[in-house]
């Protein structure tokens, strides 16, 4: 029952997907093709991070933000949109369905487009450097990062009181991720004090995780486990909140 | 008589401010019930706490005998609602909106698919079907709200201010809708700003201002309650003075006491509109 509830929800949101996809793909690929071309062909070009080439460095840390950006957006921005523009969350809410279902079909979107967008990232990154694997472990990694990220985004949707508040998360939480989360750089490089700032970041497992699956290192089990406590806190935060907020 | 619509003791507070305050209403099953206030009254505030969006302070209410807050899932089968403002997925078609809602309240495909087409059918918007939200007019939306309402074969359905903004034509068609509806068994209740709308479709009325009931009856019967005859009386500075009088020969009596001189004096039929701004003191927009 609540799979088929939460797939009522997110159907209606693959409908609008379904009906954007070209666009969506353009748009979603425009930032991290950016942050590739800047970083690992301007930036880092000649530079070798952990043993490999920074743009093999770069490539698992780039797939890991877009990961975290299309999930936070695709299920945030859009909750957001229906809860205080449309007001049609409230239909949701006035449903026969659990909060539960309703959860799970919300943030469902955010990963749905959070997987799109990377898979779609690493399909161009793979024409420009194939020296990188596609294993379980990357694909589990990633799904996780999706989802933790989904959750955070539905979190932060039911908490905002405007839409300002979304961008308001955005610039005080996503945006110092997107630069302190092991992105474009390797943790193990920095002051131990500040090492202990930047664990405290779930990109950080994200990327730490993304980037060993993908040039077969050893695997940061602790981080998947991390990133797997992230996504629960976010989600426990959304049960509270959607429990406080309603009957 | 069935009772669907109960509550007792019914206050919500919001910061120590009382927006629905020891509220006692019964609406009986098959009515047709208008809920009269002006902006702020508590209209909306019952209405959220009917539809479970809110928990309310203190009291209760039920649904069809369900419990609002104890049994939420029984009632959330038993009401179909219309929101004052536009609360469809403009990204979606109008039978995907439609299907949406038909998930949600868990119809199966074969159902759905007869349910939506026979709803739109209902609504006359069958042409309009594989429209977005966006390419049709404010009735037709209005029109897709009520079919989405519906879909779940609600015994009650609550239509929130369902002709704000529409133009006299649209609104008349909601209106035989409406009436339609009722006529097919479903109990509406009905909050509108547009007093006509009220006497044209209300078989009792409910005036709510600040928070609490402060008369209910049929329409003829409030109108009884304040005098079937009005008089104004228009004065220079073009105020107006109201008197209410049980009949037209009560009302024609008083007129004939008034000075020869006087002018701009209008004997008409009272209507709910004086019955609301002299129970309320204010228009019902204000």
């Amino acid at each position: 029952m609540i799979v088929m509830e939460a797939y009522a929800i997110l159907w209606a949101d693959l409908m609008v997907l379904k009906r954007r996809i070209g666009r969506y793909l353009t748009t979603t690929l425009i930032s991290p093709v950016l942050y590739l071309v800047a970083f690992g062909w301007g930036l880092g070009r000649g530079i070798s991070v952990d043993g490999a080439s920074y743009f093999e460095f770069v490539v698992p840390g780039i797939i890991a933000l877009t990961a975290m950006n299309s999930s936070f957006n695709g299920a945030g921005t859009r909750l957001n949109v229906d809860r205080l523009y449309f007001k049609s969350f409230d239909e949701c809410l006035m449903a026969p369905i659990s909060h539960l279902s309703l959860l799970l079909g919300k943030a469902m979107i955010g990963v749905v487009r959070g997987l799109i967008s990377s898979i779609a990232f690493v399909m161009v990154a793979l024409l420009i450097s194939p020296a990188f694997s596609i294993g379980p472990l990357f694909l589990v990694s990633l799904l996780l990062t999706c989802l933790t990220f989904a959750f955070l985004g539905v979190l932060a949707a039911l908490l905002a009181r405007s839409h300002e508040d979304m961008a308001t998360f955005g610039s005080l939480i996503l945006l110092p991720m997107t630069f302190l989360g092991g992105t474009f750089f390797s943790v193990s490089q920095v002051p131990a004090a500040l090492k202990l700032v930047l664990y405290a970041l779930p990109l950080t497992h994200s990327s730490m995780c993304l980037r060993a699956a993908a040039l077969d290192q050893s695997f940061p089990w602790g981080s998947l486990l991390a990133v797997g406590c992230f996504w629960l806190v976010f989600f426990i935060g959304c049960t509270l909140v959607l429990k406080r907020a309603s009957v | 008589m069935h009772i669907m619509i109960k509550t007792e003791h019914l206050t919500k507070e919001y910061g120590g401010q009382k927006a629905v305050d020891d509220l006692d209403l019964q609406v009986d099953l098959g009515a047709t019930f208008g809920f009269l206030g002006p902006n702020g009254a508590g209209k909306t505030t019952t209405i959220r706490i009917l539809t479970t969006l809110t928990r309310p302070t203190s009291g209760r209410a039920w649904i069809n005998g369900f419990d609002v807050v104890s049994e939420s899932s029984e009632v959330k089968g038993e009401f179909g609602i219309v929101q004052q403002h536009l609360s469809l997925n403009r990204e979606l078609t109008v039978r995907e909106n439609l299907d949406l809602h038909a998930r949600l309240h868990h119809l199966d495909r074969a159902e759905r698919r007869e349910r939506i087409d026979e709803l739109l059918d209902y609504v006359d918007l069958l042409e309009y079907a594989d429209h977005l939200i966006d390419r049709i007019s404010g009735g037709m939306k209005r029109r897709v709200m009520i079919a989405r309402a519906l879909i779940h074969r609600p015994r009650l359905l609550i239509l929130d201010e369902p002709t704000v903004g529409l133009d006299a034509q649209t609104r008349r068609r909601i209106w035989d809708l409406i009436r339609r509806m009722n006529s097919d068994g479903t109990t509406v209740f009905l909050t509108t700003h547009y007093i006509e709308e009220a006497e044209a479709l209300c078989d009792r009325v409910g005036i709510i201002h600040q928070g609490h009931i402060i008369s209910l009856g049929s329409p003829l019967e409030l109108r009884r309650h304040l005098g079937l005859t009005t008089v104004e009386l228009r004065s220079e500075g073009n105020n107006t003075e109201y008197r209410y009088f049980p009949d037209r020969t009560t009302a024609a009596k008083y007129v004939q006491t008034l000075p020869s001189s006087a002018e701009n004096i209008v004997m008409r039929e009272s209507n709910l509109e004086d019955v609301f701004v002299e129970l309320t003191g204010r228009r019902v927009c204000e």
